[in-house]
């Protein structure tokens, strides 16, 4: 032992694990035969997966008509799903990329997958714009080459076109980071495959040895991408409220729009990690890697980012007011009190007010209540993007084109397809890749395995540091 | 190089600590180590095996720069030269409305340059065999590795003895 371990320290990896321990228990679910609970869940996912196909092939067979989306309500559904599915995946760099930068621990028990998370989700946000855009096939439109359309360029200047690059930049960083993390662990899947399998992860292992010299690349890389994936992460959301900040409409044409975005990205991000992680933990039998520390830690940026969101609520309520401006003033007084005032109560309760209750500690590390809670956040951020999308849109300048917004059985199986699509591609990757980073798991096992940790607050309490062995210590390190 | 083959002599070791050890005692001896491997990084490895730091951080630089000028520079020459188009009266070369795609692009071409560059000199990629001493190596085992292609018996007899000296769980041979 020879990292001094602060005896406030947190156990991060419980049961006496010794690295042997941590390699058998989470290469485990991808060498068994999946359980019956994995089945029934990606049965349930395929289903809804063929739905979104179904819907998908649907609109575009028939037309962007078939969607409840009108002239004066033209961004609905859509681009709510959107914005929703984009900021859940932020949680995932937020908790690979930041965190890793401030040398948060905990980190290494839910990265991995919260990485996953992040690219499929972007993946399914991806599937509304472009399918939005109506004639599909040309959706490569939206990229700046050399044509033969005559020498046609994209709007550099739109942040629509702002969007489509901090998006295929974000998905493509992102699984750059994800795989890069990857490839230790897949190896250690390969070393302790045969026959076909071990082919497999021959191939995606990239002949990776655990060398001195790759390893102090593979850690300087990671430093480096985490550190461009911070302000990347920001950015990419930032982007997506240019979309509605830049335009001239009352109630979107706010300065405060990006940082509140970012926030509201991360909230529903860590509500989204929490629901799979507690599902995750429980089926794959993770509970002494992904610890109730973990979940409480995590509870902590919810109730961060919900406060967060909840002072920009209200800020955009006070600054309507204050303005003196009748138009903003209308659109905060519609989106209170107008037709879908029902939406703003459902956003402001359960963005607001539910994840306060996270203050108690006792709720914090309550995985019932976690997990009551992630659903109710997720359920409030969608609410949030139908809220500024939806409502704004329906009461628009002129009150001739004022309208109503409801969505057809297209739209409805088009997102909750997404959900399934979303399913399919986790479920897929719990079985061939470690859902917890096994090398990374390892490196922290000195510092926050449960026998180390006991072991020096046993020591702390038997023997408690004077001033003298403090000063000594300190002239040593 | 690459495609010789390489008779190793290597002992596992089952801690980290006992691995440091024995580099720093190959280091007194003046023993010139081949490699060595590890599941996970060991912090406090490189300065004692004399490993310089990665310049990785210096090309992801230079990727960036590429990816920010590229992105400026076509930006600027699409509307200033090829296409000039005014959108919304804004000037021809509207330099804050790039800002947000030369930035994006300055991440992108960094992220993909680096990760590129890691994988080629590492020399990892789909297809690459393993030369993988140990299947315990990326499990629970610390190897140090002592190239003996060309050694003679007093050499190896040498190592064998530092081996049993720094205390390693198992030692044995293998052509890679």
């Amino acid at each position: 032992m020879s990292q001094p371990i602060a005896p406030v320290r947190h156990v991060l990896i419980e049961g006496n694990k010794t690295y042997h321990n941590i390699t058998e228990d989470l290469c485990r679910p991808t060498e068994t035969t999946p359980s019956r609970e994995w089945i029934v869940a990606f049965a349930l996912s395929a289903a809804f997966l063929g739905l979104y196909v179904f819907a998908i092939c649907w609109t575009v067979w028939k037309g962007i008509g078939e969607w409840g989306a009108n002239r004066t309500i033209n961004w609905a559904w859509d681009i709510t799903n959107f914005v929703w599915w984009i900021g859940i995946g932020h949680a995932g760099t937020l908790i690979s990329a930041i965190l890793l930068l401030f040398r948060q621990r905990w980190r290494t028990g839910v990265n991995r997958a919260a990485e996953a998370m992040t690219i499929f989700a972007v993946i399914c946000a991806g599937q509304f714009p472009i399918f939005h855009m109506g004639r599909v096939w040309l959706a490569f439109f939206i990229f700046p080459f050399p044509n033969t359309r005559g020498p046609l360029w994209t709007n550099f200047n739109s942040p629509l076109l702002w969007d489509v690059f901090a998006i295929s930049t974000y998905f493509s960083v992102s699984l750059l980071f994800w795989y890069t993390g990857l490839v230790p662990d897949l190896a250690t899947v390969r070393d302790r495959a045969t026959g076909f399998r071990r082919k497999m992860y021959e191939l995606f292992s990239f002949g990776w040895t655990g060398s001195a010299k790759h390893w102090q690349r593979w850690e300087s890389l990671s430093l480096i991408l985490a550190g461009i994936s911070t302000p990347l992460v920001l950015s990419v959301h930032t982007i997506v409220s240019f979309d509605f900040a830049t335009s001239v409409v009352p109630g979107w044409h706010t300065t405060i729009f990006p940082p509140y975005f970012v926030a509201g990205a991360i909230f529903s991000g860590f509500a989204m990690v929490q629901t799979l992680m507690l599902i995750t933990r429980k089926v794959l039998k993770l509970e002494e890697y992904i610890t109730i520390n973990h979940i409480e830690s995590m509870n902590k940026v919810i109730v961060l980012t919900g406060t967060i969101v909840g002072v920009a609520y209200l800020t955009e309520l006070f600054v309507a007011w204050y303005s003196g401006y009748v138009y903003e003033q209308f659109a905060f007084y519609n989106r209170v009190f107008g037709v879908y005032w029902w939406s703003y109560f459902g956003m402001m309760f359960c963005n607001v007010v539910s994840p306060q209750l996270f203050w108690s500690r006792k709720i914090r590390r309550s995985i019932w209540w976690t997990f009551f809670l992630s659903i109710v956040v997720n359920i409030g951020m969608w609410f949030e993007r139908f809220v500024i999308i939806a409502t704004t849109l329906a009461r628009d300048f002129l009150p001739s084109s004022w309208s109503y917004y409801r969505p057809t059985w297209v739209e409805i199986s088009i997102f909750t397809g997404t959900i399934g699509l979303f399913f399919v591609l986790y479920l897929i990757f719990t079985r061939v890749a470690p859902v917890v980073a096994i090398a990374e798991v390892k490196s922290i096992l000195k510092v926050a395995g449960s026998q180390y940790v006991e072991k020096a607050r046993k020591e702390y309490s038997e023997n408690p540091p004077t001033e003298e062995s403090l000063t000594q210590k300190a002239t040593q390190h | 190089m690459a495609s010789e083959t390489t008779k190793v002599l290597y002992g596992l070791y089952n801690d980290e600590e006992d691995l440091k050890k024995a580099v720093k005692a190959a280091n007194s001896d003046h023993l010139d180590i081949m490699d060595v491997y590890t599941p996970f990084p060991v912090h406090g490895l490189d300065p004692i095996l004399g490993l310089k730091e990665s310049r990785l951080h210096q090309l992801g630089f230079t990727y960036g720069a590429i990816g920010a000028s590229f992105a400026f520079g076509l930006m600027s020459w699409v509307f200033t030269r090829d296409w000039p188009i005014v959108f919304g009266g804004k000037p021809y070369w509207s330099v804050p409305a790039f800002i947000p795609i030369t930035f994006e692009l300055t991440v992108l071409f960094a992220a993909w340059g680096m990760t590129l560059t890691f994988y080629t000199i590492c020399g990892l990629w789909p297809g690459v065999k393993a030369k993988s001493l140990d299947n315990r190596i990326t499990d629970n085992k610390f190897c140090l590795a002592y190239d003996v292609t060309e050694a003679d018996d007093s050499t190896v007899e040498k190592y064998r003895s530092f081996f049993s000296k720094t205390g390693a769980d198992e030692v044995n041979v293998k052509t890679i």
